[in-house]
């Protein structure tokens, strides 16, 4: 069967852009998650044509594929199941167009993220969202993701910068899903396409917003002994009707280890740190400067350091876009969540979150962005260790639930993929999901596109549970 | 249950917004109507049981800058609650009568999108009664989310195609310490190079209009940076017996600004860098025309209000074959607003029903 499948792939893509040996399936058989899959075959399109004969293929072979990017994705969600087609976007990594006057761009789907900001900052203008994976996930994966970053608390995440998508839909039909026009007759089908984690097609190019960059840019660091102060201070700058660019708090843990690592000059004895940046015209930056270290001051902060040029500032942003390197000194494995929670709940449910950590013998560190309630609890671990696992799932587990509990969502920037997919129930009644079955079925109705990611089975009302040959999970 | 579910307003909310589910699935025909200030945009208004959405402002803590209303609450109402915690939600409709349900979906994004963005980007949960007169909720309440499929962005511009707004949940922000309206001769292109997150740069052929939002000292700075002569308050969006609203590329509004300028009785303003134009004028025969000029620049042009002859977009729906799937995923019997959108029936959606 996969015989006829490689050779009907190599007709229509060159054999030198398919390949099934055993090295690059096993390669390809996970993304940067814990789920471990399949693939029939890998393929490297170069062309927009390209994509749309190997999914066509696919289709007449009956198979299901999967579109995967540079495989950061954190949540399975490039994760082959069902032996599927890979169809890696990496050689389709051409910035198309660049208009300086509309502020947008054409990109490839395999263009990484920052070097779209490369390409456009002579002339003063960058790509908002920022995932701390920037230097190497690809445009494609953040619309796939819905991705966010530090700089998606005030400037939104990725759907906000997304104006067009064309798209390949399972059946090999393309579609150019929204437009350069502020908006388009009827549903908003580039809205939906964003976040669908490739359940809905593959895109082939995109238009996104370009953003100018701020004339004055300031980035602080405040230091605390306690990690409630910190928190407390999160609150307090989003009361004194202050929407930074970006507010990032990290834990005493992984800062130690973080400048142990980059030397940012972060303080080893503080029990948190947050790093704030605020941005725009000179006067409104200097007044929330100063609104900042008052609050910072009134809720114990130890020192509030205001970076005096580019050079400081850059370092303290690499202290934090370190942070994953940097756990790798300590122990060989990690396990990073995506969780959000109302922002007023944060103190509460870092508390029990550190709770589980304990009760789980678990390694546990907190780099997330405080701003938006997004909280990444990162557990540190050595995975030859046994029994470690299971610790680790079940502190997984328990994290999530705390964070429903507390008004929550499942995810906040990663997806759902495979990770997640079975926890949907905790935050969905059976009719949500089945309306989202629905959509997913309009864009898809043969259920090939990167199947059983997002929803669980059953989610279709009436659906016969239907697990696909081959499937790992 | 998480903490909203106890909220006493919550639950009287969600026996509301059940009773108008059940209202929705039990008819045969269902015509989601707000205050009625936007009730001939698009398509002609559907007939059938006229349903309302449940009203009220439920859930608000400024410290989340995040709101949970009824979609049947007027923009209004809850722009008073909001500014006394000198926070707004950016729901800028022509009327703020309208309710939030109807702002939505008639996808009405408002002056100030230059800087804030379009609608779609405020709305962060959505509930809404289904055809089958289920609640489905999509979406979630936190500012950052990508908890399953957008349906929030679905229903946004879908003009109760595809379920009733019951409830939604929006996203706030601080209220600008200061704000200030000025106005130049300059063409639009050159005032959106020179300035800095305006939150609106308005232009009707002759004069550019440009909001400044900020500290007091940033918008004196700005509008002595472009040059401008202050003004109280916004320029005059055009109105008249027949009224529409185009959206061409941000590139063209100049171009179509001028075809629109040799159009006798053709009355409009623009949002440069956004690419809307609002249009409007006497005689249904001038919004013809101008609908031409546009739909000739690779733009469309909906009817707001007058002009019975020119239902939708003056374009065909892109990708219609896609969205009448969507359609009838949702409401396979068409009885939702039918007719506001001009999709083309699916056989299988005959046999559906």
């Amino acid at each position: 069967m996969d015989r006829a499948l490689l050779a009907d792939l190599r007709a229509a893509l060159g054999s030198d852009r398919v390949r099934a040996e055993p090295l690059e399936l096993h390669l390809y058989g996970r993304d940067a998650g814990v789920d471990v899959g399949e693939a029939s075959a890998v393929c490297f399109p170069a062309t927009a044509e390209h994509v749309v004969a190997a999914v066509q293929v696919a289709a007449r072979h009956d198979r299901p594929f999967v579109a995967r990017g540079s495989g950061t994705g954190l949540a399975g969600g490039a994760t082959p199941v069902g032996r599927p087609v890979v169809i890696v976007t990496t050689h389709l990594n051409r910035v198309l167009e660049v208009d300086e006057q509309q502020r947008l761009a054409w990109v490839e789907p395999g263009v990484l993220n920052l070097d779209l900001s490369r390409a456009v900052r002579h002339l003063g203008l960058h790509y908002a969202p920022d995932p701390s994976s920037q230097q190497a996930c690809t445009i494609g994966g953040n619309i796939a993701t819905n991705a966010g970053g530090p700089h998606c608390l005030a400037y939104g995440v990725t759907a906000a910068h997304v104006l067009a998508v064309d798209v390949v839909l399972a059946d090999g039909s393309v579609a150019m899903l929204g437009g350069v026009t502020p908006d388009q007759p009827g549903y908003d089908l580039r809205g939906c396409f964003v976040g669908s984690e490739g359940t809905m097609g593959l895109a082939t190019r995109i238009a996104v917003r370009l953003t100018a960059n701020p004339p004055e840019i300031r980035t602080l660091l405040l230091d605390f002994t306690s990690i409630d102060d910190a928190a407390a201070t999160v609150s307090g700058v989003i009361a004194a009707g202050i929407v930074p660019a970006a507010l990032e708090m990290m834990d005493a843990e992984i800062t130690r280890a973080v400048e142990d690592f980059v030397g940012a000059g972060y303080p080893r004895d503080a029990a948190a740190v947050l790093l704030i940046e605020l941005d725009g015209l000179e006067h409104g930056v200097e007044a929330q400067v100063e609104r900042v270290r008052a609050v910072g001051s009134s809720h114990g902060a130890r020192t509030v350091r205001v970076a005096a040029d580019e050079a400081e500032r850059a370092l303290l942003w690499k202290g934090r876009k370190s942070a994953f390197g940097a756990i790798a000194r300590i122990a060989p494995d990690y396990y990073l969540h995506d969780a959000v929670v109302p922002r007023t709940r944060l103190v509460d449910v870092l508390r029990q979150v550190y709770a589980i950590a304990s009760e789980q013998r678990l390694t546990m560190m907190n780099v997330f962005h405080a701003g938006d309630g997004n909280l990444h609890p990162l557990i540190v671990f050595d995975g030859r260790e046994p029994g470690i696992w299971a610790r680790v799932h079940a502190a997984g587990d328990a994290i999530l639930q705390a964070c429903v509990a507390a008004g929550g969502v499942l995810s906040g920037e990663h997806g759902i993929g495979l990770e997640k997919r079975d926890a949907m129930p905790l935050v969905f009644e059976p009719a949500d999901l089945d309306a989202q079955a629905r959509l997913r079925d309009a864009f898809d109705p043969s259920g090939r596109a990167n199947p059983d990611k997002v929803l669980p089975q059953g989610s279709r009302c009436g659906e016969l549970a239907r697990i696909p040959e081959g499937a790992w999970v | 249950m998480s903490p909203l579910e106890r909220d006493p307003r919550e639950a009287d909310l969600l026996d509301a917004e059940r009773a108008v589910a059940a209202q929705v699935g039990a008819a045969d025909a269902v015509a989601p109507v707000g205050t009625g200030t936007h009730r001939e945009v698009g398509g002609p208004p559907p007939a059938g049981v006229e349903v309302r959405a449940p009203v009220g402002v439920v859930m608000y803590d400024p410290a989340e800058l995040t709101v949970t209303v009824g979609a049947g609450t007027t923009v209004e109402e809850l722009s008073g609650i909001l500014s006394e915690a000198n926070q707004e939600c950016v729901l800028d409709p022509r009327d703020a009568t309208a309710t939030i349900g109807g702002t939505l979906a008639c996808g009405l994004s408002g002056l100030r999108r230059l800087r804030y963005g379009p609608l779609r980007d405020r709305v962060l949960e959505v509930r809404f009664a289904t055809a089958a007169g289920e609640l489905v909720r999509g979406g979630g309440p936190t500012v950052k989310n990508v908890t399953g499929y957008d349906m929030p962005r679905l229903l946004v511009g879908s003009f109760g195609t595809l379920g009733v707004l019951t409830r939604v949940v929006l996203r706030c922000q601080p209220r600008p310490m200061h704000a200030q309206w000025g106005h130049t001769s300059d063409d639009p292109a050159t005032v959106l190079a020179r300035s800095f997150r305006a939150s609106a740069v308005l232009w009707d052929g002759a004069r550019t209009s440009v909001l400044s939002e900020g500290h007091p000292d940033d918008v004196v700075s700005q509008i002595a940076t472009l040059g401008l002569e202050a003004q109280e308050g916004p320029p005059p969006v055009p109105v008249g017996a027949h009224r529409g609203r185009a959206s061409v590329a941000p590139a063209d509004v100049i171009a179509v600004g001028r075809s629109l300028d040799a159009i006798v009785g053709a009355r409009w303003i623009a949002e440069a860098g956004v690419g809307t134009l609002h249009v409007a004028c006497d005689e249904e025969s001038t919004l013809a025309d101008a609908r031409q000029a546009v739909t000739q620049h690779g733009g469309w042009l909906l009817r707001e209000e007058g002009a019975p002859g020119l239902d939708g977009f003056g374009v065909e729906l892109p990708n219609a074959a896609l969205m009448a799937r969507v359609k009838t995923a949702f409401d396979p019997t068409n009885k939702l607003a039918a007719g506001r959108l001009p999709l083309a029936p699916r056989e299988d959606a005959r046999i559906a029903s």
